[in-house]
């Protein structure tokens, strides 16, 4: 049988006296494409830093294909491309220097790496700012530069924090594409949260986060049949307005 | 992970941070500027009434060759120090940015152990500290601070234990702190009273002679035996005691800054990042 891509289950996470996530279970195989809905302060940030391990979720487990985040962090890890909700690369540096330092904390070479991100941006019509500092590019253009790098090391997840955040409809409308594509050819397993609406694909999962819950976890369709909404932002308010 | 890889995540770790330095050359000036006050200034004001001679009953305690010293050749070990100790706090402000901005993620969801990963980044930080200070003693000749020749190679070894241990107190405590506003506090509680309370610009016996209690507490001080240590290193000798307590807290602070970007039990698990 083939193991889940991620596997969270009976997820809870205290800041002090304050729960910000309670009894999480999800789980998402390979190929998936799951939108995880949820407005400002929901709980997605914080369970992306459990998923990644900032820190260790205090009850509960998260697996990677089957390795344990906390147990087997070595493993798991390798298995992860994150693009965080706030910019990670280092403006000072090139394109190529973020890339390459990026691959050495994955113990890649450099020309590995180099194949593989020169590969990457070349699907994305970009393999012309390799040797341009990022202080030079534009918000999309950083923001699919962290895509490219967090697919350097052939990760078999993907997650995505509000990769969109700061980045014009043009951009978006790009990185939303190009991460479908990934989807369906690579078989990459995609968590991207937002709390954007139109962001979520109608053929994929949604998961909807409100206040440290899943509230609804199935695909679109489903659960528009489920709630008799007409759009995705109805079904959101009928779970987390009821 | 082979060892290979290891040795490629640590290379990529220095590289980024020798690039960094490249390019944010204004932060290495300005780090050359603040001991070179103290020496151009204060030292050469203090120069005509304060020398430093040999403490009497005490003769392992003096690595000059001479017996009395001006005063800038007695504090050049001290702001040695000084740059070491600004440095490894800048290193902690530079990880407390860049955990409030994000790129610090980068670094802690690599698949490598996140006590390899730090000590990396220290290592990093601390080869830069040690150029810092070449360039600074280069610039103190015009001074007449000339150490012997091998005096450059023996001093290596004691920059580095004792940039790791202040490197390591720095991360520690960017681990402790919640926002980069608290870090004027890091300078009032730690910087200053760590700098003025050591034997970095007085030696520790005149201090016992106005203050056994201010004595005690120097003597305590770790920053005093790593300013020992590379005092007695510049001269090509080895200052025993001071090498024991600066590895010694070389070791807690490392243990505590681990502790702190620990996932399970840190510092870091306190707050969001």
């Amino acid at each position: 049988m083939e193991s889940s891509a991620l596997s969270i289950k009976k997820l809870n996470h205290n800041f002090g006296d304050l729960k910000v996530l309670n009894n999480i279970n999800l789980s998402l195989k390979k190929g998936d494409y799951s939108i995880l809905l949820g407005l400002n302060g929901a709980g997605k940030t914080t369970l992306f830093s459990l998923i990644t391990r900032l820190y260790d979720n205090q009850t509960g487990s998260i697996d990677i294909f089957s390795k344990n985040i906390k147990n087997n962090p070595t493993q798991a890890l390798a298995n992860i491309g994150v693009v965080f909700q706030q910019p990670t690369v280092d403006l000072d540096l090139t394109v190529e220097q973020n890339l390459q330092y990026h691959a050495s904390l994955h113990g890649m070479t450099k020309n590995l790496a180099l194949n593989n991100a020169i590969s990457e941006l070349k699907r994305q019509n970009m393999e012309n700012i390799l040797k341009k500092k990022v202080r030079e590019l534009s918000g999309g253009q950083r923001r699919r530069v962290e895509i490219v790098r967090a697919l350097m090391h052939n990760p078999k997840l993907l997650l995505l924090d509000e990769p969109t955040v700061g980045v014009d409809i043009e951009s978006r409308k790009l990185i939303v594409k190009h991460v479908k594509t990934l989807c369906s050819e690579k078989k990459l397993a995609v968590l991207w949260a937002t709390h954007l609406i139109d962001e979520v694909d109608e053929k994929g999962k949604l998961i909807i986060l409100h206040k440290g819950k899943v509230l609804a976890n199935d695909n679109v369709k489903s659960i528009l049949k489920k709630t008799k909404a007409k759009n995705i932002s109805n079904a959101f308010d009928y779970y987390t307005k009821k | 992970m082979n060892i290979f890889q290891y040795y490629l995540c640590f290379k990529g770790i220095v590289y980024r941070e020798s690039l960094r330095f490249f390019y944010q050359r204004e932060r290495f000036f300005s780090a050359l500027v603040r001991p070179l006050v103290w020496l151009a200034i204060f030292a050469v004001g203090f120069r005509s009434f304060l020398g430093v001679s040999r403490p009497l009953g005490q003769p392992d305690n003096w690595p000059y060759p001479i017996s009395l010293v001006p005063y800038e050749l007695y504090i050049a070990a001290g702001l040695i120090a000084m740059i070491q100790l600004f440095n490894g706090m800048q290193s902690s402000l530079s990880m407390v940015y860049d955990r409030e901005m994000g790129s610090m993620r980068t670094l802690l969801v690599s698949p490598f152990p996140r006590s390899f990963l730090l000590v990396s980044k220290l290592i990093a930080g601390v080869s830069v500290s040690i150029l810092q200070v070449f360039a600074f003693l280069a610039i103190a000749l015009f001074w007449d601070i000339e150490p012997p020749v091998w005096g450059y190679l023996t001093v290596i070894p004691a920059l580095f234990l004792s940039g790791m241990m202040l490197g390591a107190l720095g991360m520690f405590l960017s681990s402790a702190i919640k926002q980069l506003e608290n870090f004027a506090g890091v300078m009032n509680f730690v910087i200053f009273p760590m700098f003025f309370a050591s034997s970095a610009l007085y030696p520790l016996w005149k201090i016992r002679e106005s203050s056994e209690v201010l004595f005690y507490f120097c003597s305590y001080n770790p920053f005093t035996h790593a300013v020992e240590l590379i005092r007695f290193a510049l001269y090509g000798q080895l200052n025993e005691k001071s090498l024991l307590i600066v590895s010694i807290f070389l070791i807690i602070f490392l243990m505590l800054a681990i502790y702190g970007y620990d996932p399970s039990k840190g510092l870091i698990t306190k707050k969001k990042i």
